[in-house]
């Protein structure tokens, strides 16, 4: 039984790059999840505290999670479709 | 709650039933091939699969459940919005491009793109249907929530209702009719929530109730004459009898506050305080006792006010909540009774975690950690969000519908929280059921919204069915019947297996729907999360991390995490509850498994791989 992909798909040369760097960007969001499960469970007071116009860490924290992720994916993006069209071309050019 | 259909929730309800009929017969015609049926031939725009991302993901689970327990229990509902959209983080770094660069229609086929192994085949797509059967009941149990305030129907004829048209969806045009179905609602969704939010923010918070919202009275204990008298946890609680109507009272010192009640007669009978439900006396309840402004002066209203002062004012305040834990459970005379008793909560102490999830024992950081790490771990292991990588052209299309798809599930996630405490302090939550909460809510702003919302969220638990049965199918058809079982089928016959079996999984996901009636759809999902996260993602990872991993490891780590997830699930204190057994004597105090089982998962495909390196001479690397 075969597997390939439903569709014909062109060469990627850029997997392997991009592999490296969502690596990297999934540890740095890792992170700062773990931070936020961290002080939730020891640190349950902390999250009480007033940090931005009168609105506690709990909520700035849970939002600042959810917009981080949207931006991270964003830069991601980006910087994976530059490096795609500028592999596809120096490819071109061989 | 007494629900009484509306003619115009009708006609909305039956517009979108229609709409989603006639898609799907219109695409009907797409689905002849096996690619088409199964992948939707590979040809959705990224930007539609993106949206029709989120509309398979914001099952009943984030709108009814996620809502509900934020009305109920404030921040901690919010949790399971953080981890949801965290999970789409491994989703897009991890996972996205390598699944669609290796499978074909389902995510067992990127998962033995290396091997071609008998054992990856079966327990994979054994895993597919456990999680999607997992999956399945809590959004079933969503739609029987759904109906009856929408239509006046009964909870079963809800379940039956969405498994006879998402059978009709699927079987017609597969993934197809199921893409731009998902598409419609998630769109709709998004955009109909927004506009329940702008309203809340524009209303604010006041002291000042509507006259539907229960407001307790408080009488002398001595002005009237008690009937029966019971004790409950600490709580004494008193039956009067006023106007030829028996309802129950709460002792606070010398004074009586008034309760809600439920009753189950011996003759069969349910009574709300003390009459039949169509008297209308069980009201919505949540409202507030305290608002102060800045300078702690005491005001009743805010007016329309910003994000931030929203939760500034609510942080202030003090709230009317009804939690389950505070109902009292009596019996009198032969009858069953539920007295609803309320509790006054500080703002500031629903804004953080604590109310539902405690992390003050070990146990309960313990489940707490698990939760936090199944949410984010689960996203990339659901076998209905991992086949949506097969319906577009390439990985830069997946990465892109992705993308899309954080952005509109996180704009959502978002605003569950305007939802969630919107209805906690607009005095529309019903006792009986919290999932209905954000519903509610917007029956608060009007009718038309109220219809119009329901009518989504109904299409919601249509959207998320259809890909989860798809998904099953998928299971069947292609890695069962085709590769497991190497069945010769030719492409037509390959269709008509995966139509079958959408049938039979829809079928049983009606059975399970109405067995699981009552259950908090969101807990549900995150066991769902529980068992992907422990049987599908130490695979996937490993897969592509690391090169010693066999055909034997991954089968291996797939069945010992699945089954290590649901035992734990299977033994802990929350399913003794629904089995009608004591929690306390649970096997385990544990009820999220993921800190356990995904570990686990992950050290036998380890183990197993060790054991088993000669499998993998000469086999290409395909990372």
């Amino acid at each position: 039984m075969l597997h390939e992909p439903a569709v014909r798909q062109e060469k990627d040369n850029a997997s392997d790059w991009k592999a490296k760097l969502g690596i990297k960007l999934f540890w740095l969001y890792c992170i700062i999840y773990m931070g936020f499960v961290g002080v939730a469970v020891f640190a349950p007071n902390l999250m009480k505290t007033p940090v931005l116009a009168g609105t506690n860490l709990a909520i700035v924290y849970g939002l600042v999670l959810i917009v981080f992720a949207v931006l991270l994916g964003l830069v991601y993006n980006h910087v994976c479709t530059k490096k795609e069209n500028e592999m596809s071309s120096k490819q071109e050019d061989k | 709650m007494n629900y009484i259909a509306s003619p115009i929730a009708i006609t909305i309800f039956l517009a979108f039933v229609g709409l989603v009929l006639g898609m799907s017969f219109f695409f009907a015609r797409k689905a002849k091939s096996a690619e088409g049926y199964f992948a939707a031939g590979g040809s959705i725009h990224w930007f539609v699969n993106g949206i029709a991302f989120a509309g398979d993901y914001l099952s009943a689970a984030s709108f009814l459940g996620i809502c509900g327990m934020i009305a109920i229990y404030g921040f901690d509902g919010f949790l399971y919005s953080i981890g949801y959209l965290a999970g789409w983080i491994v989703a897009l770094f991890v996972v996205a491009e390598p699944m669609k660069r290796l499978g074909k229609y389902t995510f067992t086929d990127a998962l033995d793109a290396k091997f071609n192994s008998k054992g990856i085949q079966l327990m994979a797509a054994i895993s597919t249907l456990a999680v999607s059967l997992f999956y399945l009941i809590p959004q079933m149990v969503g739609a029987g929530v759904l109906v009856t305030p929408l239509l006046g129907l009964p909870h079963w004829v809800g379940v039956i209702m969405v498994g006879a048209i998402v059978i009709t969806i699927v079987a017609t045009a597969g993934m197809t009719s199921t893409t731009y179905v998902q598409f419609l609602k998630g769109g709709l969704l998004i955009i109909f929530s927004a506009v329940i939010s702008v309203l809340v923010l524009k209303d604010g918070l006041t002291m000042e109730p509507r006259s539907e919202t229960f407001i307790p009275q408080t009488i002398e204990a001595s002005s009237v004459t008690a009937i029966a008298t019971k004790e409950y946890h600490g709580k004494t609680f008193i039956k009067v009898v006023d106007n030829e109507v028996a309802n129950w009272w709460i002792v606070q010192g010398d004074q009586l506050q008034e309760a809600q009640s439920k009753t189950s007669t011996a003759s069969g009978d349910t009574l709300y305080n003390g009459a039949p439900k169509a008297d209308n006396k069980f009201k919505a309840v949540g409202y507030l006792t305290s608002l102060t402004d800045e300078e702690g002066t005491e005001i009743v209203k805010t007016g329309k006010v910003n994000i931030f002062e929203y939760f500034s004012f609510l942080d202030r305040s003090e709230i009317v909540r009804y939690p389950k834990s505070e109902i009292a459970k009596l019996e009198d005379e032969g009858d069953q009774v539920q007295i609803f008793c309320p509790v006054v909560t500080k703002g500031s102490d629903l804004l953080v975690p604590g109310q539902y999830f405690s992390t003050q024992t070990f146990v309960g950081k313990l489940n707490f950690i698990s939760l936090m790490l199944a949410l984010f771990c689960g996203t990339a292991s659901l076998p209905h969000i991992l086949i949506r990588y097969y319906t577009v052209p390439s990985q830069r299309d997946a990465r892109k519908s992705t993308i899309v798809a954080i952005a509109a599930i996180g704009f959502f996630y978002v605003l569950t929280l305007f939802l969630g405490f919107g209805a906690m302090t607009h005095g529309v939550i019903d006792l009986e059921s919290g999932n209905m909460s954000a519903p509610l809510l917007a029956k608060g702003f009007g009718i038309v919204l109220f219809s119009i919302i329901s009518a989504i969220a109904f299409a919601t638990v249509l959207g998320t069915v259809s890909g989860l049965i798809v998904a099953a199918s998928g299971a069947v058809a292609h890695d069962l019947m085709d590769n497991f079982f190497s069945i010769k089928m030719t492409d037509t016959q390959k269709v008509k297996a995966g139509k079958t079996s959408a049938v039979v999984v829809g079928i049983l996901a009606i059975i399970l729907g109405i067995a699981f009636k009552g259950m908090n759809v969101s807990f549900l999902v995150g066991w769902a999360f529980a068992v992907a996260a422990s049987a599908n993602l130490p695979s996937i990872i490993m897969l592509l991390f690391w090169k010693k991993t066999t055909a034997k490891g991954i089968a291996w780590s797939i069945g010992v995490g699945m089954v290590a997830a649901l035992g734990i699930i299977l033994s802990s204190p929350k399913m003794y509850a629904q089995y009608g057994l004591d929690p306390l004597s649970a096997l385990h105090t544990l009820d999220n498994p993921g800190i356990i089982s995904i570990p686990i998962s992950f050290i036998v495909l380890v183990v197993v791989s060790l054991m088993t390196q000669k499998e993998n001479e000469g086999l290409e690397d395909i990372r």
